[in-house]
């Protein structure tokens, strides 16, 4: 996976069809496939080595300097209890960025790999089921399925509430 | 034509603002007997201008308002009438009431009309029952007739017709409308399409021959339409031109009550409020190359939801700048060039082209810096008031001396060190200088003085208050500390520390409470409040002399100096203006106290040991024995501890950035930087972390 920035790669064919279909950049983390709304997606790059911060949440895994601002990294698979992976040098980030308001927040992701960039009628999406597992489903926007592929789709937003939600809470 | 006005508020405001502080501060030194004009003028025009400016983004209410104090200072400056203190006072007060009107409008908040009632009631009574001439109690609006505009001809004729229609329209070029290829002529054509046009014009600007510049535009109008199309339309014509030129457009047949009030005022040719507008309008035009001065932000902590931010800079920093950007590309293109075909003996090349890039990154962070220094005089320069006010309130004879208000500081310092400032002040005039008469007494001037000084030191700027007022009286504060329980009775404080004694919560020795001070909550609050800037704060006062407190802040909020330490394999930047020394531990320093906490013996004093490894839960590296290691000496809320950690690695400025912006807080640490390897390195918090070790 080339380090080039998606979202510029997305845009066009975003924007013309943007009204029923919505494109999704899909990576995976072990066997699961997620995605996330490619507008939201800032940048993929490569793992590099964090600064650790201390006493946060075992899945914050500390803060990397993006161009002169301090970016937090979060590994999905740890924040979904999936098992644990060694990182390599081709494990990648996606750095994220969420807005609410006038108050925009950019967040790094691990995932194992980015796979794909996916066009996704809203009327194909599904609603998240009650998974019943250990993966929180709140994060889940909804499920789609790709070429027999099952896919689940994040909230942006929400995946980073949640993290500024344990800050009140510690 | 629409355009929103909504977007020059800020601007409307921010010179607003900038008008009252120029009132204020001229009707503050005016000195009664001996009028300087030119005061009185500084100040008639800062009302005149917050007067045409409110009416053109439809503040009526200040336009009203402020025209009446208009009214007062014009007569004030044709010496019509006597200043006096009652008159000065209650120009203060209307100062104070068109601030508040002014807030609230910016916060979109309804205006206080008892206040503004009470304010413009008390200007009234000045204007009408004290006024010096005679004629001026029966039409104020008069006053403002003798503005020099000529008319061709009277408006006689406006009031036999009030079923005129069409629009009034006052237009007022700035110098430099031809300059942009506009041609009022050709606009007056467009006009008189609509209907039957009027014109007159004001050539009372019109220089002398001799310095006669051709391709500015000198002359404004006065213009009369009669036509049935909306304002929409008419300004529509004005769109090019908009912004060159102020432009104001009144309906002919609607003012109706404006008729009534100037029936009375007989022959003279009025000209209502578009003629003051005209006047007003024409003197920014000349004035435009000036340098503005930055922004003034009044009582920012106090208004919450106020709109982001502005700064206004001096151009000639901008060009510094400019010139510095310039400067590191041309350097970036000439290291490029080198590292295009790299050979050794490009070697010097390549050392001779970082040394330049650092020499310029150096220039370009400083005239950075300087883009957010502001000088001190934006918080000094509300004290004069203040002081006023209150030696007024208190009897007291009080001169305040200011001392290098230009000394500048960063923004963020500016605004911060307002809130402690005041209250210093407040508390030097309340307590510190005596009444009239006890200093006479006392063998000193019945005129106290407070001195405010600012001055650079090292990295820092230090904020000097003194007073030559009645000192504190270390006796009194010990028994005052100990009928308080603040301190045992046996216990033996140096004169230093019985001072320090007033920065302790719920200290106070008035004997009364005033509102001016002395309710025991403030020292303290001051005091964190320096510290939380990265400063500190000291007293020296001597019983009968006087007091000094002397304030040291950081030049800027956004470098500090640090001291780089390693925990494991991490590492962490200790605030230098914490640490008091650092020293190597040895087994026999260090003794336990009920078999957890941690102490050591510095000089004779036992400190609480905090261990970096374990309170960041440090895991990494190899395990520091318990006897190995550095102990930084650090202060924080006046309690010294000591940090161990593995080891010094150097100090230098780091560049503070914050880790809320995308992540969250984190206890014991207070930001994070980037050092010159590009990872991430966290600042220390250390009261935070004193208080976390506590718990």
């Amino acid at each position: 996976m080339s380090q080039e920035n998606k979202t510029t790669a997305g845009d066009d064919t975003a924007q013309k069809s943007s009204d029923t279909t919505i494109q999704y950049l899909s990576f995976v983390l072990g066997k699961e496939e997620y995605g996330v709304d490619i507008l939201r997606v800032q940048e993929i790059r490569s793992w590099e080595p964090v600064s650790r911060v201390p006493n946060v949440p075992y899945y914050e895994k500390g803060v990397v300097n993006l161009r002169g601002a301090i970016v937090p990294i979060i590994d999905l698979r740890e924040r979904f209890s999936l098992s644990k992976a060694e990182y390599t040098p081709l494990t990648v980030v996606v750095v994220l960025q969420t807005g609410n308001g006038s108050l925009t927040r950019i967040m790094g992701v691990v995932v194992d790999s980015v796979s794909d960039v996916i066009s996704v009628e809203r009327s194909e999406i599904q609603g998240a089921p009650d998974f019943g597992t250990k993966v929180s489903n709140e994060f889940i926007n909804g499920l789609v399925s790709v070429n027999e592929r099952m896919v689940m789709l994040l909230d942006v937003d929400k995946l980073l509430i949640i993290e500024n939600m344990d800050q009140s809470e510690g | 034509m629409s355009i929103d006005m909504s977007q020059f508020h800020q601007v409307f405001f921010e010179e607003c603002f900038e008008g009252l502080e120029a009132m204020e501060s001229g009707l503050l030194s005016l000195d009664i007997g001996d009028i300087d004009s030119e005061v009185i003028n500084t100040i008639f025009r800062a009302a005149h201008s917050i007067k045409g400016g409110s009416g053109t983004f439809g503040f009526t209410v200040v336009a009203g308002y402020t025209h009446i104090m208009e009214t007062l200072l014009d007569e004030m400056r044709d010496g019509r009438r006597q200043v006096t203190k009652p008159a000065v006072d209650v120009l203060l007060g209307s100062v104070d009431c068109l601030r508040e009107m002014l807030t609230s409008i910016q916060n979109e908040e309804d205006v206080n009309a008892a206040s503004v009632a009470k304010h413009q009631a008390a200007l009234e009574l000045e204007l009408n029952g004290s006024s010096g001439g005679g004629e001026q109690t029966a039409a104020p609006v008069q006053e403002i007739v003798h503005v020099p505009v000529i008319v061709e001809e009277p408006e006689e004729e406006e009031e036999e017709i009030p079923e005129e229609q069409g629009w009034k329209i006052a237009f007022c070029p700035y110098l430099n409308l031809l300059k942009t290829g506009n041609d009022p002529v050709r606009l007056f054509r467009e006009l008189k399409v609509h209907g039957e046009l009027t014109t007159n014009v004001n050539i009372q600007d019109v220089p002398p021959f001799a310095e006669l510049d051709p391709e500015e535009c000198n002359i404004s109008w006065e213009l009369k339409l009669v036509t049935d199309d909306s304002e929409a339309t008419i300004r529509e014509i004005f769109s090019w031109v908009e912004e060159d030129c102020a432009l104001e457009l009144s309906p002919l047949a609607k003012p109706k009550k404006i008729k009534k009030a100037k029936k009375p005022v007989a022959a003279t040719p009025v000209i209502e409020a578009e003629a003051v507008k005209v006047e007003n309008a024409t003197p920014p035009a000349p004035a435009a190359p000036v340098i503005k001065k930055p922004a003034v932000e009044t009582d920012a902590s106090k208004n919450a939801p106020k709109a982001s931010s502005s700064i206004r800079v001096d151009t000639d920093k901008i060009d510094t700048l400019i010139n510095m950007v310039g400067e590191v590309v041309i350097t970036q293109s000439m290291l490029g060039l080198i590292g295009e075909n790299f050979s050794m003996d490009k070697v010097g090349l390549l050392k001779r082209g970082l040394a330049q890039l650092e020499r310029h990154t150096r220039d370009l962070q400083q005239s950075v810096m300087n883009i957010r220094m502001l000088p001190i005089s934006f918080v000094f320069s509300r004290f004069p008031r203040l002081v006023h006010d209150i030696s007024t309130k208190l009897d007291k004879k009080i001169t305040l001396k200011l001392v290098g208000e230009n000394t500048e500081v960063d923004k963020a310092v500016v605004e911060l060190i307002n809130d402690p400032l005041v209250h210093l002040i407040r508390n030097s005039l309340d307590h510190g200088i005596e009444m009239p008469a006890a200093r006479v007494a006392a063998g000193k001037p019945e005129t106290g003085t407070i001195e405010l000084k600012a001055y650079h030191r090292g990295g820092h700027i230090v904020i000097e208050i003194v007073d030559d007022g009645g000192g504190m009286d270390k006796n009194r504060l010990f028994a005052k500390a100990v009928e308080k329980g603040l301190v045992e009775e046996s216990t033996i404080l140096s004169d230093k520390q019985i001072l320090e004694l007033i920065f302790m919560p719920g200290f106070s020795t008035a004997e009364q409470l005033t509102d001016i001070s002395g309710r025991g909550v403030g020292m303290d609050v001051v005091r964190r409040n320096i510290q939380s800037l990265g400063g500190n704060i000291d007293i020296i006062s001597e019983l009968g002399k006087g007091t000094t407190i002397a304030i040291h802040l950081p030049l800027t909020l956004a470098i500090l100096d640090g001291q780089s330490v390693a925990v494991g394999d991490e590492t962490y930047i200790v605030p230098l203006v914490s640490i008091i020394e650092s020293i190597n531990i040895t087994e026999k320093m260090l003794n336990k106290v009920a078999g957890k906490g941690e102490t050591f013996k510095l000089r004779n004093e036992y400190l609480p040991i905090i261990r970096m490894r374990e309170i960041f839960n440090v895991k990494s590296g190899a395990a520091t024995k318990s006897n190995e290691g550095v102990i930084v000496v650090v202060e924080g809320q006046g309690a010294l501890c000591g940090f161990l950690v593995d080891e010094l690695l150097g100090q230098q400025q780091v560049v503070i950035k914050s880790l809320e912006a995308n992540y969250r807080r984190v206890e014991g640490v207070s930001g994070a930087t980037i050092l010159g390897d590009g990872s991430v390195a966290l600042i220390l918090d250390v009261p935070g972390l004193v208080r976390l070790s506590v718990r």
